[in-house]
């Protein structure tokens, strides 16, 4: 069966760290970074379980800022 | 596969559209103007009006709309961009034309305006969000600020006898000839934007139609007003905004 492989890239200083993306996520592949903050202090999402990504895109369409990109590929 | 592999033009499913600019937004994190900018941009990208719109920002949190959208914009006096507008597309027929008004802008100051252009039946898109408060001033209580709601300036809750009752005025402008298309939608999930989507879609088809005025209201959350965080913002309106104003098409002809 195909299956489907995603990828979420954050831009990482337009990001927020509203946490909207991470709770959008039906698979829970993003997380907000624990320690580390952007130039204007935010922790900012990431990707923190990629493997697990199915490409929906659910947080970019949830995004204020409109920081995520989504990428899908089908895999045989 | 490798994650490096899948980043690639060809696998694209979603990206910020190309009509919004890198300038970094002045919103507080998780506010749903963001994503209603998202939006505008997005329809106007796809119908390929890039050139032929003009937005009407009002006085408000989103009184900078103008940096964060490359199409052309007038800022208009506080309550007065549905005015401002119809002379706009009054002018200049063949022009997209829209106002982009918070609560405040459109439900207060501005009432008069937005029911007369609306009975007018400018043929303009007004979009309007709908956040229960006053965002830039710091959280004071708005004509639609629900009963009971706890802001700066009613401390202990919003009561009908000293403040009256939250204005719902997207029903009031269902009620006049002018208007063609009245909605309410909101943003708070995937689904949800792809339908608010859909609609401020309409709207626009509505306005170059000439069917008179579209009014799409955005219910939306003010996660610094409300002093919540943003998912709890979102969670508290789908509990509390939605039972007040219901979403659906109010009126579509």
């Amino acid at each position: 069966m195909a299956k489907i492989k995603g990828a979420v890239v954050v831009n990482t200083e337009r990001c927020k760290g509203c946490d909207l993306c991470i709770v959008a996520c039906p698979v829970d592949v993003l997380a907000l970074e624990p320690k580390e903050v952007n130039d204007k202090g935010y922790h900012y999402a990431y990707s923190a379980k990629p493997d697990d990504c199915i490409g929906c895109a659910n947080c970019g369409y949830v995004c204020p800022d409109g920081c995520i990109t989504v990428y899908k590929v089908k895999v045989d | 596969m490798n994650t490096i592999d899948i980043i690639k033009p060809e696998n694209l499913v979603y990206t910020k559209p190309k009509l919004m600019n890198d300038n970094p937004m002045h919103y507080c994190p998780g506010c749903s103007h963001g994503v209603i900018h998202k939006l505008a941009a997005e329809v106007i990208e796809e119908m390929g009006m890039e050139d032929k719109t003009i937005g009407v920002a009002p006085v408000g949190c989103a009184v900078f709309a103008y940096n964060y959208i490359d199409i052309d914009w007038q800022e208009a006096a506080h309550g007065r961009a549905p005015a401002i507008a119809t002379a706009i597309k009054r002018l200049m027929p063949d022009k997209m034309v829209f106002t982009y008004q918070g609560d405040g802008d459109l439900a207060a100051i501005g009432t008069a305006e937005t029911i007369h252009a609306c009975n007018r039946g400018e043929n303009i898109v007004i979009i309007f969000v709908n956040n229960a408060i006053y965002g830039m001033t710091g959280g004071q209580m708005a004509p639609t600020t629900l009963q009971g709601m706890k802001t700066a300036t009613c401390p202990y809750g919003r009561t009908p006898e000293l403040n009256g009752y939250p204005l719902k005025i997207s029903d009031l402008l269902v009620k006049l000839e002018g208007t063609c298309y009245v909605t309410r939608q909101s943003v708070q999930t995937a689904a949800a934007v792809k339908k608010a989507k859909k609609a401020l879609r309409k709207a626009f088809e509505n306005s170059m139609a000439g069917k008179g005025t579209s009014i799409v209201e955005v219910v939306s959350t003010c996660a610094s007003g409300w002093k919540m965080t943003p998912d709890q913002a979102n969670k508290w309106m789908v509990e509390n905004m939605f039972v007040q104003y219901p979403l659906g098409d109010l009126k579509d002809i």
